[in-house]
């Protein structure tokens, strides 16, 4: 009588308990022209059901045994992934087995190409049916990459052909979307907006005797600021091609600790003036590390391999003009009221001092792994 | 600037978790993976013979029934989720079938693999194809009840119940209609009902009174008397201790009290269990223990990958989740509130007043304080809430 004992179940608790996950593989296609190559992520326990890998049937895994039973995964599942390329179906070829790990589990990695023969070129269509028989609620977790853009799709018994675009988009349409993303990453980028915003503050002062005086005339803060943007421009520009172009690579939270650090330091400097005149230093400097920031932005992103220089000018110079966009309001409004005691007494030194106070948190924040701010 | 040097050696030297990428084991004997169970066992033994004699026949009802249910019954036991596809597969031969025509024990469980998934619309339909094929059917009503219950279809549930009175299922038929009533703004009158009926038989089968004495733990908790709901928890685990639906209203119960040392042993052997590893992931931060660290991240992953493949089953857990372990009221808003258009118990509604007032948002949970007034439910802990969220400004 398992039946009263079933009903306790969902007489008694909202949700049956779920533990591990149904049954997923993991397929990435990426398509590079006419080159399509693959990576298939595939549990070992899905593997072990269907084809049986426990050779000496010890209940575990080992690498040996997943490398001896290369040929039958292979033949196993390419046989239950068909690839078709203007009507035509591809072959496929494993090029190397890895290992991974997924939240339940060890999975076997085939990493291979496919060739679909002279002059196909055009939209391809995957049909997927590994595991379909055996396990009707396993699904293909299907990533599929080409001229820039990424398309996810979930592959089941009842959606198990996808058609693979790779017409790109077009180059100018490529260029204005990464231009939108640059400008919107500077928005919401309220650490590069802070940091700018220290250095842009102090621009209608000169340093005094005792901290700062309001300049006298436009044109010297507007160069002041012109100096400051440019060097802090030139610099992220410089880092930011170079991350990602993936020629250097530093860990994320090295560079997001030195960015809150700079900020602190841009917003002290407020606060007991050390540097003024050469302030367009200090962004140069920091703007190193803040183009290792946006780069992982644009790393997230994705950049399309075809357009790679496209992409890069197009997020830089949205960066730039959301820069400017933060300038041109930022700067008039402070040389109006820069005479007046409320720019100084509310606006400068205690802004600065909060600027500074948040910035100290997101460096102990980002430095040692906790959660300041929610 | 000396400091600024230490403090940036130290940042490259803190160790950095990267993105898991695909590796090459170094060596040959490196232990992949540990499968639940070996070839030798005597579970793998059974089930081989079944699927032999299933794969012999695949439209042997017999054989299909007794194979699906086996996966099945695996599930519950261990949580694995990978089972109920088994199931379901060997059940395949009447995926196409018109309903009518499809036997009436296969509409059952199938309709019983749907359930597990949260489907309920769709395993509704297929308990009334199967209720209409066989009205007496007693397996397909009282699953049909279960159904509507946590879909909140009150009126169905009384119907369901009266029929399972018909066919002598007394203990069970009071039991159904009691749970009914506590819901509905009755909690004294059932609880006392189904206490004098439970104890007017004695020898009711084991599984029935494991049931009945939950059912009557959790009315006791609207009553908001949770002596007497701790002793009907430990009464039920007495005569099944596995039972992971108990074991987690019972660590619920212990967590409102911060008894959690109680709770890491009781879930200690649990962790492979979603619901529960989130209950012992919770118990084992408000003891300051470490593990309770690396348990949010396993937590964490499970949740990333049931988002990619749209599954929303957790969606009840991962708000919890959101809202005690990721500071992320807002997310777990919206998670509440999508699993309470799916299901609708008092846990449900705890969730989302909780949510809602994590958010200070009182508008958010206005379908549940109207299914409150609606039902007259008389939860303790539900009016606290309630009673909290309409201090919140609006």
């Amino acid at each position: 009588m398992r039946l009263l004992w079933l009903l306790a179940l969902l007489l008694t608790l909202p949700g049956p308990a779920q533990a591990h996950k149904p049954s997923d593989s993991y397929l990435a296609l990426r398509a590079d022209g006419a080159r399509i190559t693959g990576q298939w992520d595939i549990a070992l326990r899905d593997l072990e059901f269907a084809i049986g890998l426990d050779a000496d049937g010890d209940g575990a895994i080992t690498w040996g045994e997943v490398r001896t039973g290369q040929a039958a995964i292979e033949r196993y599942a390419l046989a239950r992934l068909k690839l078709t390329r203007a009507d035509r179906e591809c072959s496929k070829r494993v090029t190397d087995l890895l290992a991974d790990n997924h939240s339940d589990g060890a999975y076997a990695v085939l990493i291979f190409e496919v060739e679909c023969g002279p002059g196909a070129d055009g939209n391809a269509e995957v049909e997927y049916s590994l595991f379909f028989d055996l396990d009707p609620t396993h699904r293909g977790l299907l990533r599929w990459e080409a001229a820039g853009r990424t398309v996810t799709a979930v592959l089941g018994p009842d959606s198990a052909k996808f058609r693979l675009a790779t017409e790109a988009a077009s180059p100018l349409g490529q260029f204005l979307s990464y231009g939108k993303e640059g400008v919107w990453h500077i928005w919401i980028g309220i650490d590069h907006v802070l940091f700018l915003v220290s250095l842009l503050l102090p621009a209608v002062y000169v340093p005094a005797r005792r901290g700062w005086a309001p300049v006298e005339r436009f044109m010297p803060a507007f160069w002041d600021v012109f100096r400051v943007v440019t060097a802090f421009t030139v610099a992220h520009s410089i880092t930011l091609s170079l991350a990602a172009l993936a020629i250097i690579s530093l860990p994320t939270r090295l560079t997001e600790t030195a960015i809150a650090f700079s900020v602190l330091l841009a917003a002290l400097n407020n606060i007991w003036p050390v540097v003024h005149g050469r302030r367009w230093l200090v962004a140069f400097g920091f703007g190193l590390i803040h183009g290792f920031g946006f780069a992982s932005v644009l790393t997230d992103l994705g950049l399309p391999q075809g357009a790679l220089l496209l992409a890069l000018v197009g997020f830089n110079l949205g960066v730039e003009a959301g820069q400017l966009l933060i300038v041109a309001v930022l700067v008039p409004l402070a040389y109006a009221v820069r005479r007046s005691g409320f720019y100084r007494r509310v606006i400068f030194v205690p802004g600065s001092a909060v600027i500074a106070a948040v910035a100290l948190g997101w460096m102990i924040e980002r430095g040692f792994d906790l959660k300041i701010f929610s | 600037m000396a400091w600024l040097q230490l403090l940036l050696a130290a940042a490259v030297a803190w160790p950095w978790a990267g993105p898991a990428a695909p590796y090459r084991p170094n060596d040959d004997s490196v232990v992949l993976e540990r499968l639940p169970t070996r070839p030798t066992d005597p579970v793998q033994r059974e089930l081989q013979g079944l699927r032999a004699a299933q794969a012999a026949n695949p439209a042997d009802v017999g054989a299909a029934l007794d194979l699906a249910r086996r996966y099945f019954n695996l599930v519950l036991d261990s949580g694995d989720a990978r089972y109920l596809g088994y199931a379901e597969a060997a059940l395949s031969a009447w995926r196409t079938t018109p309903l009518a025509q499809v036997p009436t024990d296969i509409l059952v469980m199938r309709a019983q693999l749907l359930q597990y998934r949260h489907q309920f619309e769709q395993a509704r339909a297929l308990l009334d194809a199967a209720i209409a094929q066989d009205p007496k059917h007693r397996r397909a009503l009282t699953w049909r009840a279960a159904v509507n219950m946590v879909t909140a279809r009150y009126e169905a549930v009384r119907e369901d119940c009266t029929r399972l009175r018909e066919q002598g299922e007394k203990l069970l038929a009071t039991g159904c209609g009691a749970y009914l009533d506590a819901t509905l703004g009755k909690a004294r009158p059932s609880y006392e009902t189904l206490r004098s009926a439970l104890a007017a038989e004695p020898d009711a089968r084991p599984t029935l009174k494991h049931w009945t004495l939950t059912v009557l733990a959790e009315i006791a908790r609207r009553l908001g008397d949770n002596a007497a709901a701790e002793a009907h928890y430990r009464a039920a685990l007495a005569t099944d201790d596995s039972d992971q639906y108990v074991l987690a209203a019972y660590t619920e119960l212990l967590g409102h009290q911060r008894r959690w040392d109680e709770i890491v042993s009781l879930l200690r052997k649990w962790e492979r269990s979603d619901v529960l590893l989130l209950s012992l992931a919770r118990a084992e931060r408000a003891l300051g223990k470490p593990e309770a660290k690396a348990r949010a991240v396993a937590l964490r992953a499970r949740f990333a990958d049931a988002a990619l493949r749209s599954d929303n089953t957790n969606a009840q857990d991962e708000a919890w989740f959101r809202l005690e372990f990721e500071a992320d009221p807002k997310g777990a808003l919206a998670l509440a509130l999508q699993n309470w258009s799916v299901q609708k118990e008092p846990r449900d509604a705890e969730l989302v007043l909780q949510a809602a007032l994590a958010n200070r948002d009182h508008s958010a949970a206005a379908p549940v304080i109207e299914w409150m007034a609606k039902t007259g439910i008389e939860d303790p802990r539900l009016k606290e809430l309630a009673a909290a969220l309409a201090q919140v400004n609006r």
